[in-house]
């Protein structure tokens, strides 16, 4: 039984690692979701979202205008913290410490260095640690992910590829994570010094990685998710939980499909529940087949 | 004496640390989502999460009453932060349709101790157990009034983090994120208690 001497308590720490990442940890098994302004954030909340993604344009507006994408109007953002009691998320472009500096300042919940904005350094991204506000970053593979948790993040989610209602990328994403994690667990010591070079991330995360079995933060799903049947994918696949974007409020009915979608993350293992909640849920977003996308228009492939 | 099977209601929220910490505890521990996996266990924990989520899909699927009806015939229960928000039988802000499962007769403010930006760790001295825990407050919530029949366990600035009435447990901070596994334990004895 741990007795830990009440002289480590002095005061009432902020913004500690543990805080962070265990603020992720409160969201497991629920949905996120991409809302626009405090009248769709209130749909989510009532749907059952976990939390709301503030932002100016889902992506597929994103995709389809075209031009720079930043951080939300300070405004937005507000309004939406006043209009729902679940944590509100926004996202900075990666690399832009001064974007994440206002939300922190807003008082937003988690910020989403996102590439879905448009990166503002090619090289760097933001220095977590220095932050209160803890963030969630993308990663298309396990090492990405493992320099992004270098960096401060609390939390990681797949890219996918945001706005295209295709879940493809996110599933190969989730697999290419999962299968090198799997990978690690069979490696002795010896292995896992060439396997952190390889990975090009820290020693010491791909050691825990390799005796934990999984991320030591919280792994979400994004990019692509359209359906209930979509969420319960990721689910079976090893998200704790699921990212919707463009896929709700760009159906034909986003309070019902937003309902549906949170029923069949938690019940992601039973088909019948998720059949109930697929009924009549009007038309999904259209969708863009991503083998159609460009290069420059591919999402994922910002951010290293 | 045969190992109690506690269930953490797995709707929302962070169920495998609370599973982990059981198990720690010497618990059989199992997740439940349905009122047949209820009925077979002997104790119940509500995770943290999100309370209005938890509430919603109880409500859907059908958890409501059958937990009521456990908790009312004294099945141990304990919750942390969003637990402890299902287990007050009164919310002092409600978003609106939002029920609780009830047990102990206390009023709850959520988020109380602000949003993730004020969301801190400090020790928490608990009566009954000899050294401060480690208190993990996320977006935490407290304890506005209990009634006479509410033992309080536990305060953080003058405010109540942790309560006990009879068989229902609730702390606004999560010993399930941290290695500290003793109030766990004194679930876990309170179950045995009840067999």
């Amino acid at each position: 039984m741990s007795t830990t001497p009440s002289t480590t308590f002095q005061s009432p720490e902020t913004g500690t690692a543990r805080v962070k990442r265990g603020m992720a940890e409160q969201l497991k098994g629920g949905v996120i979701m991409d809302v626009v302004n405090a009248e769709q954030a209130k749909i989510a909340e009532d749907a059952g979202a976990v939390a709301v993604m503030a932002l100016e344009r889902v992506p597929a507006d994103i995709r389809k205008d075209g031009g720079v994408a930043r951080m939300s109007d300070p405004n937005m953002i507000e309004e939406i913290i006043g209009a729902v009691s679940i944590p509100v998320m926004a996202k900075s472009r990666i690399g832009h410490f001064v974007e994440a500096q206002v939300l922190q300042s807003l008082g937003v919940d988690y910020i989403d260095e996102s590439e879905v904005l448009t990166p503002a350094d090619e090289i760097n991204h933001s220095d977590k640690w220095a932050f209160t506000t803890p963030f969630v970053c993308g990663a298309t593979n396990l090492g990405e992910a493992l320099r992004r948790i270098a960096e401060g993040a609390a939390m990681i989610r797949s890219k996918g590829e945001a706005g295209t209602g295709n879940v493809v990328e996110a599933v190969r994403h989730l697999r290419q994570i999962k299968n090198e994690i799997a990978k690690l667990r069979g490696f002795d010591n010896n292995e896992l010094f060439a396997a952190a070079k390889e990975l090009r991330a820290p020693y010491e995360l791909v050691k825990e990685v390799a005796e934990l079995g999984k991320l030591p933060v919280v792994l979400f799903s994004a990019g692509g998710v359209a359906t209930p049947a979509d969420a319960a994918l990721m689910r079976q696949l090893g998200a704790e939980g699921v990212f919707v974007g463009s896929g709700i409020f760009k159906s034909g009915d986003p309070a019902k499909r937003a309902a549906a979608i949170v029923k069949a993350t938690t019940f992601y293992d039973d088909p019948k529940v998720i059949a109930d909640a697929s009924r009549n849920l009007g038309e999904a977003m259209v969708g863009i087949n991503c083998d159609t996308l460009p290069e420059s228009e591919r999402y994922a492939n910002r951010g290293w | 004496m045969s190992t109690p099977v506690i269930g953490v209601l797995a709707l929302q929220g962070d169920v495998r640390e609370h599973l982990i910490a059981l198990a720690a505890a010497d618990a059989v521990a199992r997740p439940v989502r349905r009122p047949e996996e209820l009925a077979e266990v002997d104790g119940l924990v509500v995770p943290g999460g999100e309370s209005t989520t938890i509430s919603k899909l109880a409500a859907l699927f059908g958890l409501m009453e059958p937990l009521r009806e456990r908790i009312a015939g004294g099945m141990p229960v304990y919750g942390t932060c969003a637990g402890l928000i299902m287990l007050a039988d009164k919310i002092l802000d409600p978003r609106s349709g939002q029920e609780t499962f009830g047990g102990i007769d206390m009023i709850v403010r959520r988020n109380a101790f602000g949003r993730q930006n004020e969301s801190f760790e400090a020790g928490v001295t608990v009566a009954g157990i000899d050294t401060p825990v480690e208190g993990v407050f996320i977006r935490a919530p407290w304890v506005e009034s209990v009634g006479a029949q509410v033992e309080v366990l536990a305060e953080h600035d003058g405010h109540i983090v942790a309560v006990r009435q009879g068989r229902v447990l609730a702390t606004s901070f999560h010993p399930e994120l941290t290695g500290d596994h003793r109030i766990h334990e004194l679930f876990v004895d309170m179950v045995r208690a009840e067999r």
